[in-house]
């Protein structure tokens, strides 16, 4: 059989064309499992999910004090081994530890992956997930839309408040940017020398900077669709994790994809997570586990407790650096019902932060994004929190800064809640160089994303006591296996870390995901083709249409139609509708245009089924006039002849073949005849 | 055909008692399920036997839907649910979750306590009747059942007021509630996407209405409360504890302030207290400005407004009063509006709509002797003022909705008949689609014609696209294709994925013709020629070109 080449190349160039569109493909922006930031490309839609910042770059730098610290400003330059010190303005030596003597800088996500200004949306998860949105929506030519629920716009503009406020207050003449150079870095100790992608670290962003991201963004609620282009369905779903914390399904009408970001089971004060919603994914991504997968959460805050009561008992300050949301709510919570039985009543806590007002009131109107407890509350009416109660009767005070009213407030022992957590910029660096010099008092660390050895080490030497009980309450790997048997996804996709045991315990094979088939992991500035194909498409049969179908069961219970009708694509959406009926002759003499709504008709060529019996046909003919049928019989099937009209009919099996020369009527009509025997599709 | 039947048993042609059923798609959702300020027999309540005379309740209706808090919205929920018996889904947004039941306990104390009526619900039934509530947020898609589905969206009018979307298939129907399309000092303004229901139900109350700004009308009101103030009179402002009293309060304490004023300004109830509370823990629902500035300062703590005690109302010298209910029809305001109507100094301000039958509504309508319980005729001197503060949409506003939603059918409840009628030939008119008006007990059908989706295999439409996309995307396309029907599935697949997948093989009819051609130029050529003129004429045949310069063969 011959085939033609240009045949050939255009089902060729077609099935390219549909490759992109039928597959899915994720990349993988940011390493850091629990600050996310990856692409989805799905149904030709480029769907960014999340915008986290990875901060532990700032763990490199030294701490920004609030009042001129003569400790910082004395440490020694750092010296190379060969005795060269062009570095040491820019690296400080502490306790055998080398920090960069600058603005503190953060690693941004991946930019040279993918041209980011063809992202077509950005979903946000949670608050935390969203520190590196006006890198991306400032600098790379973003044109889009950014989803994120009420509380978690809200919320995130505090934290970037906080962020962009503690930075800016303190101005630092120096940006060093010598020992980012290649030659330079690998010079260095550990772990500077280890440091990647240090030419991408930037400075903080700035507050007109966030208000323009923020504006970008779009106010969703938990289960309402999202149509993007007609084409993709989102749908954000309670994750149980933080206000307005949210897990994102992306789908069609086909295809389903999960996407799990810091989700949580236990109950503190978020709505519960919506399991339910995740069942019938075809893939399902799976970031923002716990960082602590081995400590309880529970366990952490009695710890937290015990050791704040008998600190503060002892005469001694406690310190906790935190962020102005989140646990501290539940952290508050707890110390309400405990201060009076553990006699702390007299001791006073201070929140300071520029936003601690606001986060505190904001956290008392969100009662849709509650759990079901502190909504009942609201319906009395009463604050969902009971931290109202803890400042109406002065035991919580709150304040933008240790400067002003906190200095003439201020009272010892007391309990302070401060932030940044990283201990390198915002008024917990003025606590840390006050009370690290006593034993008495105590540094609780709470929060999960930084190392409290890294963070106190520009500390070092340090007395004052160490306490670590960070409280994560994102799913652990025993949540995450009896997640997966419950909803079922076809495939697993997560980040490399979730592969294997963390490198500190490699004998726990226990702390990695275990599922059937094993998950496909990514590691930053990678591209993974999802595992799906699509297969079909969802298109609408107008009511017309519908009635001039004639179905023909072709086997019990199987009915066929053939259909042809125009095709129209509006949106992303497909209609199918009646062929118009062939135009009239124009009436009037005037040549009117021709109408846009006139497809182009091309012939139908139906297919044909079934086959020829030969003793019928020939009755047939015999039927018609034709009184001269000679029947042979061949290998295959028979010939049929027609002498007088010299013409001749192979018939076989699946084919049949006329060969008749010059006589248009004659041919057919023996076309018609034949097709009586046939079915056509 | 499929059709949608809509049957109100409140407020058609009326207002009052909103309740209406909804039967689309084999379900039968309830909007609605008020009580008539109007009456106090038996025509308080809708007429729940019509749903059905001796089945229960909860197996014919796949659930109640409740727009907001006012009790012509939700007075008869706990009669319903309780004492006639309904176990389904009962859904609201959380405001009126949380505010919905107190109004029905205030309901309740003025009718069985105060007016000693007996056979009515309990308390006890008000908190059952709330467990079988469902919350739902703004914009959430709640799916009942596996086809029915609502969504909420936001109506303005009171606090945590809705409208609502119901969907099955690819039929739907919204019904609007009561909403308003102006922002107003605490609350947004209505709005819904354009969701193109196959029928829009919405409220008329201001069917022929078209008010003028919202500017002019403060001004009004706070001149006039000003003027009486000044001369030493009193003003009653009959209202309801939760909505319009909110925004005066905020319009009467910013105005005292910036003018210095020190005559009192009371609120009558208990009520207020906790109201403004609501309104400060949902501050999410109110407006963008509120919302921006809550933390700094809240918009519903006042200085000026103190709680009411009833010896004030003999006190002399000016007030201003705040008092419910807002039709004068019981409790409070009508104690007030006694006291005061005789001294023509005094002023009473409307601020609302008031029912057939109410005291409200009597003196707006021009009376002056009014015939009170046990005979005693009431003279009426004092001042009466109306002004439309209620948060109903007007004629603009409710065209404006309809240009938003671009329904197909639309039907008028909770109004007038006579405004109504004028309403209906005016959308008519502008939109070209049908409406209607049934009055209660009268059953509207709307005829639906849903398209059928179906599958399609992702090679037969790209193959139909991409074709397409070649010389001009956007004309349309003719495609051939085969629906395979199975079980209750359709799939469209091109003709050779349908023969592949029933196991069918094609038969290949071919023609075969000699055709003599006389040329003198050499063989080859000629087939060339006659090639090229082909190829320019009968697309889309395939044919083959010639090789060996032999033999061309054309295949159909």
């Amino acid at each position: 059989m011959r085939s033609s080449l240009s045949f050939e190349t255009e089902q060729f160039v077609l099935r390219k064309l549909h490759r992109s569109e039928e597959l899915g493909f994720w990349y993988c922006l940011s390493g850091h499992p629990t600050l996310p930031c990856n692409v989805l490309k799905f149904k030709s839609t480029t769907i960014m999910l999340d915008c986290g910042l990875d901060m532990t770059s700032t763990l490199n730098f030294l701490p920004m004090p609030l009042v001129q610290s003569p400790r910082l400003s004395k440490l020694p330059g750092w010296v190379l081994k060969d005795g060269s010190t062009f570095l040491d303005k820019e690296l400080k030596e502490c306790s055998g530890h080398v920090f960069v003597d600058s603005v503190p800088e953060f690693c941004l996500p991946e930019t040279e992956l993918l041209d980011l200004s063809t992202v077509d949306v950005i979903l946000i998860s949670n608050y935390h997930c969203m520190m590196a949105l006006p890198y991306i929506t400032e600098y790379t030519g973003f044109t889009g839309t950014v989803y994120a629920t009420e509380p978690t716009v809200q919320i995130g503009r505090l934290l970037m408040e906080e962020l962009v406020n503690s930075i800016e207050r303190v101005p630092k003449a120096q940006s060093a940017s010598m020992w980012k150079n290649k030659e330079v870095q690998r010079l260095l100790p550990a772990p500077l020398k280890d440091a990647v992608e240090v030419s991408m670290w930037r400075k903080c962003y700035t507050m007109p900077e966030v208000n323009a991201a923020l504006s970008k963004i779009q106010l969703v609620g938990y289960s309402q669709k999202i149509e993007l282009f007609g084409a993709v369905q989102v749908t954000p779903l309670s994750s149980g994790y933080a206000l307005g914390s949210s897990n994102w399904i992306i789908q069609s009408h086909y295809e389903k994809v999960s996407y799990v970001s810091g989700s949580s089971l236990l109950t503190t004060h978020p709505q519960p997570m919506d399991q339910a919603s995740l069942k019938n994914s075809d893939v399902l991504i799976l970031t923002g586990l716990t960082q602590i997968p081995t400590a309880n959460p529970d366990g952490m805050v009695g710890e937290f407790c015990s050791n704040l009561a008998m600190t503060v008992r002892n005469g001694g300050n406690v310190l906790v650096p935190c962020y102005p949301s989140g646990v501290i709510y539940d952290l508050l919570e707890c110390l309400y019902q405990y201060i009076d039985s553990a006699g702390l009543s007299n001791v006073p806590f201070y929140f300071i932060s520029p936003v601690a007002n606001s986060s505190l009131e904001f956290s008392q109107i969100f009662a849709e994004w509650l759990c079901h407890n502190k909504q009942t509350k609201v319906y009395l009416p009463e604050p969902p929190f009971p931290h109202a109660e803890l400042i109406q009767t002065n035991k919580l005070k709150h304040y933008p800064s240790i400067h002003g009213d906190f200095s003439n407030d201020f009272k010892q022992p007391c309990v302070v809640f401060t932030g940044h957590p990283s201990l390198r910029f915002g008024d917990v660096v003025h606590f840390m160089e006050l009370w690290g010099k006593s034993s008495l008092n105590t540094v609780i660390f709470t929060e999960p994303d930084f190392s409290y050895l890294d963070a106190l080490a520009p500390y070092q030497p340090l007395a004052m006591k160490c306490v670590y009980c960070p409280i994560d309450t994102r799913l652990n790997f025993i949540q995450v296996s009896k997640l997966l048997k419950e909803v079922q996804p076809l495939h697993v996709v997560c980040p490399e870390q979730y592969t294997q045991p963390p490198p500190t315990q490699s004998h726990r094979t226990d702390l990695m995901i275990d599922c059937q088939p094993p998950p496909m992991s990514y590691r930053r500035a990678e591209v993974l083709t999802l595992p799906y194909k699509r297969r079909y498409e969802k298109i609408e049969i107008m009511p017309e249409l519908a009635d001039s179908l004639v179905p023909l069961e072709i086997k019990p219970g199987i009915s066929l139609a053939t259909v042809s009708a125009v095709l129209h694509t509006k949106d992303n959406k497909h209609v199918l509708q009646l062929p118009p009926k062939p135009p009239q002759p124009p009436a009037s003499k005037k040549r009117k245009r021709v109408s846009d709504d006139v497809p182009e008709c091309k012939p139908l060529k139906p297919l044909l089924s079934g086959s020829i019996p030969v003793d019928q046909f020939v009755q047939t003919l015999e039927k018609h006039g034709f009184s001269d049928v000679k029947v042979e019989d061949t290998a295959k099937g028979h010939i049929v002849l027609l002498q007088e009209a010299e013409t001749l009919i192979q018939i076989e099996e699946d084919s049949t073949h006329i060969i008749c020369d010059n006589d248009e009527p004659l041919r057919v009509k023996l076309r018609d005849l034949v097709l009586k025997f046939l079915q056509k599709f | 055909m499929p059709e949608i039947k809509v049957t109100p048993l409140g407020a058609g042609q009326d207002v009052g008692r909103s309740c209406i059923l909804v039967s689309i798609a084999g379900k039968n959702v309830m909007l609605d399920c008020g009580m008539h300020m109007g009456y106090n027999d038996d025509r308080r309540f809708p007429d729940f036997s019509y749903i059905t005379q001796n089945g229960r309740l909860t197996d014919f209706l796949d659930c109640v839907i409740i727009s907001h808090f006012h009790l012509d919205h939700c007075g008869a929920l706990p009669y319903f649910s309780e004492m006639v018996g309904y176990d389904g889904p009962i859904y609201m947004t959380h405001p009126t979750k949380a505010i919905c039941p107190i109004l029905l306990e205030d309901y309740r104390k003025i009718t069985v306590d105060k007016k000693g009526e007996t056979n009515f619900f309990t308390s006890q039934m008000i908190k059952d009747c709330m467990k079988k509530v469902v919350a739902v947020h703004l914009h959430q898609t709640v799916q009942v059942d596996e086809e029915l589905e609502i969504k909420a969206y936001y109506a303005g009018h009171v606090l945590g007021a809705a409208m609502f979307q119901i969907k099955v298939g690819c039929e739907s129907v919204a019904y609007t509630g009561d909403y308003n399309m102006t922002p107003d000092r605490h609350l947004g303004a209505a709005w819904i996407d354009k969701c193109r229901p196959d029928l829009l139900i919405t409220e008329s109350t201001y069917a022929t209405t078209i008010r003028d700004s919202k500017r002019c009308r403060e001004r009004d009101f706070l001149k006039k409360v000003h003027e009486t103030v000044e001369r030493g009179g009193k003003v009653l402002i009959p209202v309801f504890a939760l909505g319009r009293a909110q925004e005066l309060c905020i319009l009467l304490e910013t105005f005292w302030e910036r003018m210095n004023l020190k005559a009192p300004i009371y609120f009558s109830t208990g009520l207020t207290e906790k109201a403004n509370h609501y309104y400060k823990l949902f501050i999410t629902w109110t407006n963008q400005k509120i919302r921006k500035t809550f933390v700094q300062r809240n918009m519903f703590e006042f200085k000026h407004i103190k709680a009411f005690d009833r010896a004030f109302a003999d006190n002399p010298g000016p007030m201003v009063v705040f008092a419910t209910p807002g039709m004068l029809h019981a409790g409070q305001s009508l104690q007030i509006f006694r006291k005061w109507a005789g001294n023509e100094k005094n002023m009473v301000i409307m601020p609302g709509y008031c029912v057939q039958g109410t005291v409200g509504h009597k003196i707006l309508s021009g009376q002056r002797k009014l015939e009170m319980e046990g005979r005693q005729i009431l003279e009426v001197k004092m001042q009466v003022e109306y002004m439309s503060f209620s948060a109903h949409a007007d004629a603009k506003g409710i065209m404006q909705l309809i240009r938003q939603a671009e329904p197909r059918n639309v039907l008028l409840v909770h109004g007038e008949a006579k405004k109504m009628e004028f309403l209906k030939q005016k959308i008519e008119q502008e939109f070209h689609v049908n409406c209607y008006m049934p009055a209660n007990g009268e059953t509207t059908t709307i005829f639906t014609n849903p398209s059928i989706p179906v599958d399609i295999s992702l090679g037969l439409l790209k193959r139909e696209t991409a074709i397409g996309l070649l010389p001009d995307a956007k004309k349309p396309k003719l495609m051939h294709g085969t629906l395979i029907m199975k079980d209750n599935s359709f799939r469209l697949v091109s003709p050779e994925q349908a023969l592949k997948e029933l196991g069918l093989a094609e038969h290949q009819l071919r023609f075969t013709c000699r055709v003599h051609i006389q040329d003198p130029r050499k063989e080859h050529e000629t087939v060339l020629r006659v090639y090229n003129h082909l190829k320019g004429q009968v697309f889309p045949f395939f044919f083959y070109p010639p090789r060996n310069g032999l033999e061309l063969i054309i295949l159909r």
